[in-house]
């Protein structure tokens, strides 16, 4: 009977995860149509092959070292202990593929315990946790639209989403990351883990591309440079919104039993758990998901007087404000950091554009960065003394540890991000000329287009008897 | 002292209620919840209607208003 019963748990959670990877490809539909919606017509392939082209780069990348990036680093290494193996998540292991949970003869590296626990687990938990790191990488690709060099951004992409944000998660976003240990650091659907980061990388990137021509006046005031299409901008934030769903649900376990967690929770209720195995439920946060998103469209809309861009994205920025402490939030508490964190991260877009010359094209830095950073610290505040996991020994959540931890995802996502851009930039690779810029960069591909429309066109009039 | 007065998880998840922080403040949220609903409706309505107020003032000569019709 236990037996069958784990078996059911096992397969319920591939299952689960599976449909959350499935959801969450929504998010990546979101970004492709959002970014073509603000790009102006002459940059619109471009800008879309630049976003879409980060999901292979990010996946083959994430299978080759991120996944092993996760479970190898949460003590630092050297912070709370050294490096862990994990050789379930080496992209040679039997495990990382088709798997039944047997040990064949003369398999190497595959113990019993990691196949009985990863042989249905492992392709899912994987996908998950890439479709974040895709996500990751994508929130910088928005900001740094119409003048980037695709080959830069990606290049960055991986770095973001194949080593940054993971190597953050496993020190952040992990039962046994040492941020967690020592720091009481908790947020529980990433506020930090992967808005903060991706917020501090396109700030990096950003700086070091400089605006897009036309941008500031003379005078060093900001023209603004509206979507094209605010019909696809609407409709992919709404389906970024969609995919979020799934993004929570990715967050949590589904279904676990206090004697599998071991660490001190008593009884035998199962539950859910958020990632550091500590209870809420799918109820919790469909109540405080869809309040911040609420109290984020609300505000946003008096805020930015009625802009559908800005109404949406605050909506966006809402839900990742309270994203850190979702998983323990009353509902009018997510609403009302739902409102408050967007608004004030509506009012910094404009000041850093104003007073550093900073082109975001679509607020990426705000949305994500800058909401996802106070999303962490007002977490420290609002769950101070609360326990940061089930295991014994960890320290409470408290603000010192969340604000620390806010800072740290910022900068760990900014640091890496402007070396690399220095280096790029250096060699002539970051930004196309300004020619190109002007002319648009998709000028040589709408000339073919062009030729071929005039030249089948010909053709077929050619044939009017 | 803990905001939702757990401190450790060493119990049984039967015996557990709510773990929200600040519980006992339900009243207080939903009236500051209310308000700022109600808050919003009074915005919002002076923002329009000062939007409107500006339309109302614009195209004396109807011109942008025939062009609008004409692009449907």
């Amino acid at each position: 009977m236990e037996g069958n019963l784990n078996a059911l748990t096992t397969i319920f959670t591939e299952f689960y995860y599976w449909v959350t990877i499935v959801m969450m490809f929504l998010i990546h539909v979101g970004f492709c149509t959002y970014e073509v919606g603000v790009s102006r017509r002459r940059n619109h392939l471009k800008t879309l092959m630049k976003n879409a082209m980060a999901i292979p780069l990010v996946t083959v990348t994430f299978y080759f070292f991120g996944w092993w990036i996760y479970f190898g680093f949460p003590n630092g290494p050297g912070i709370a202990g050294g490096l862990v193996t994990a050789p379930f998540a080496e992209p040679w292991n039997p495990l990382m593929g088709t798997h039944l949970s047997g040990v064949n003869p003369g398999e190497t590296g595959v113990t019993p315990t990691d196949a009985a626990l990863w042989h249905r687990l492992n392709g899912v938990f994987w996908g998950a946790f890439l479709l974040f790191s895709i996500t990751t990488a994508s929130i910088v690709s928005g900001a740094i639209i119409e003048r980037a060099r695709s080959g830069a951004f990606w290049i960055v992409a991986v770095l973001v989403g194949s080593v940054l944000w993971i190597l953050d998660a496993s020190w952040g976003w992990h039962p046994q990351g040492w941020m967690v240990k020592l720091w009481g650091y908790h947020d529980a659907y990433a506020s930090g883990v992967v808005h903060a980061i991706a917020g501090g990388a396109a700030l990096a990137f950003l700086i070091v591309l400089g605006p897009r021509i036309g941008k500031f006046r003379p005078d060093g005031t900001a023209r603004d440079i509206p979507p094209h299409n605010v019909w696809l901008v609407t409709i992919g934030l709404f389906l970024i919104y969609t995919g979020f769903w799934g993004f929570y649900a990715a967050c949590n376990i589904p279904l676990i039993s206090p004697a599998t967690i071991a660490g001190q929770i008593t009884g035998e209720t199962w539950t859910a758990t958020n990632i550091y195995l500590g209870p809420t439920t799918l109820s919790a946060i469909t109540f405080n998901f869809l309040m911040s998103l609420s109290g984020g469209m609300m505000a946003g809309y008096i805020v930015s007087k009625g802009d559908p861009f800005w109404t949406f994205s605050m909506g966006l920025c809402g839900v990742i404000s309270a994203s850190a402490g979702n998983d323990l939030y009353h509902p009018i508490q997510a609403l009302l950091i739902g409102a408050i964190v967007p608004s004030i991260c509506y009012k910094l877009h404009y000041f850093v554009e104003r007073r550093f010359k900073i082109d975001d094209a679509v607020g990426a830095v705000a949305v994500h960065g800058y909401g996802g950073f106070l999303g962490v610290v007002v977490a420290g505040f609002m769950l101070w003394g609360q326990p940061s996991s089930p295991y014994e020994g960890f320290a409470h959540i408290n603000p010192l540890g969340n604000f620390a931890g806010a800072v740290l995802m910022f900068v760990l996502g900014f640091a890496p991000t402007f070396v690399v851009c220095k280096i790029l930039n250096s060699m002539n690779l970051l930004r196309v000329p300004a020619k190109v810029e002007l002319e648009g960069v998709d000028f040589a591909l709408n000339h073919a287009f062009e030729a071929s429309v005039r030249e089948v066109g010909t053709a077929e009039k050619a044939m009017i008897k | 002292m803990s905001t939702n007065g757990m401190e450790s998880w060493a119990v049984d998840l039967k015996d557990v209620g709510a773990i929200y922080p600040f519980q006992g403040s339900e009243v207080l949220m939903v009236i500051v919840g209310l308000v700022f609903w109600i808050g919003w409706h009074v915005i919002q309505t002076r923002n329009e209607t000062a939007e409107i107020e500006a339309d109302m003032t614009a195209d004396r000569s109807g011109d942008e208003t025939r062009e609008a019709i004409d692009r449907y």
